[in-house]
């Protein structure tokens, strides 16, 4: 598929640039091959991506912890610390004012590792990697531990009244609700794998398809657009959804 | 001209996977909808803009999946195509 820009060809001296590469690679690449249980498996894109996001978690993980631990507290913290107080307050607040005073404390850190995951694995093809959230194999896990959360919780809080809820209004909406309870994972894991490989796939063709010269200015939009912005919805909408779930799950009682 | 069994499907896939797109108007204009309706509400209530905005981006979010489920199907049609096995 080596498309020929004849305008633009004819305008620009050299053609090296201008043609379209039409190497697109829109899913992930298999690098190496094994076998495990009878079965044949690859090491992909998704699982050195992953990889290299978990390691800068980590890596962050220490640094922040070197550096609060290292904090004066007689004396007005710096940059660093600053910025890193400011994120878990207003985390802390986010969660609190979602889940109520009571349960909120609780489920804050799980949302924030939560938090902190996405973010970097949606915005990691800023850096050359494919989203690993572009993976169904890695938004379906997370949003089973969400499904799993509001499960277990239900029946931790509400007791039988759980078990009740299935047959509400009349005792044949049980099948209904059983579906709507299992779609939500579905629906969740979709959501965040539709947006995320929506972005990959469009700037993939952008990469791919356009000749040279046009993709030098104009992806960075798409970037800023498609991983910096959505990546950060997608964040939010995520950590929302599992915070709204789990509190509508425990339910009000004081 | 002889259409093989494989083009005569790819073909009849990419043509689906073009119309399983037209899921996107149904989420563009839930998602529409409620900016506008948010902008009323800012409009009317200034003070509310934070509470407003991420209670907008959340409706738009579960909007916007029903326009995503199109968006999987077509890609599934595109580049793991179910029904090439079926031959």
């Amino acid at each position: 598929m080596n498309v020929e820009y004849a305008l633009l060809s004819k305008a620009l001296p050299s053609r090296n640039l201008i043609r379209a590469d039409s190497s697109v690679e829109l899913g992930t690449t298999g690098y190496f091959k094994y076998h495990l249980f009878g079965q044949q498996l690859y090491i992909t894109t998704t699982h050195v991506a992953l990889f290299i996001v978990c390691l800068t978690l980590i890596l962050f993980a220490v640094v922040a912890n070197r550096a609060i631990k290292k904090a004066d507290p007689y004396k007005s913290p710096g940059m660093f610390v600053n910025i890193l107080e400011m994120l878990v307050e207003a985390l802390d607040s986010l969660v609190i004012s979602n889940m109520g005073k009571k349960h909120g404390p609780k489920f804050a850190n799980y949302i924030g590792t939560l938090a902190c995951f996405i973010f970097l694995s949606n915005i990691s093809g800023l850096f050359g990697l494919r989203a690993p959230t572009a993976d169904y194999g890695v938004t379906l896990p997370l949003a089973l531990i969400t499904f799993i959360m509001i499960q277990y919780n239900g029946f931790k809080y509400q007791k039988l009244g759980k078990v009740k809820g299935w047959f509400e209004p009349i005792f044949f909406f049980f099948p209904i609700n059983i579906i709507g309870d299992l779609a939500t994972p579905v629906s969740m894991s979709l959501r965040l794998f539709g947006n995320i490989l929506s972005g990959t796939v469009m700037l993939g063709l952008v990469y791919g398809l356009l000749p040279k010269v046009l993709t030098l200015v104009w992806p960075a939009a798409l970037h800023a657009y498609l991983d910096l912005f959505a990546g950060a919805i997608q964040t939010f909408v995520f950590c929302m959804l599992t915070m709204v779930f789990v509190a509508d799950a425990i339910g009000e009682e004081e | 001209m002889n259409i093989t069994n494989e083009g005569l499907i790819l073909a009849c896939s990419a043509i689906g996977a073009g119309l399983a797109m037209i899921a996107g108007i149904g989420s563009g204009i839930g998602q529409g909808n409620a900016a506008g309706q948010a902008a009323a509400a800012v409009g009317r209530n200034p003070g509310a803009r934070g509470s407003i905005m991420s209670t907008m981006l959340l409706g738009q979010a579960v909007a916007e999946t029903t326009g995503l489920y199109g968006l999987v199907i077509a890609l599934i049609l595109l580049f793991a195509n179910p029904l090439l096995g079926k031959l």
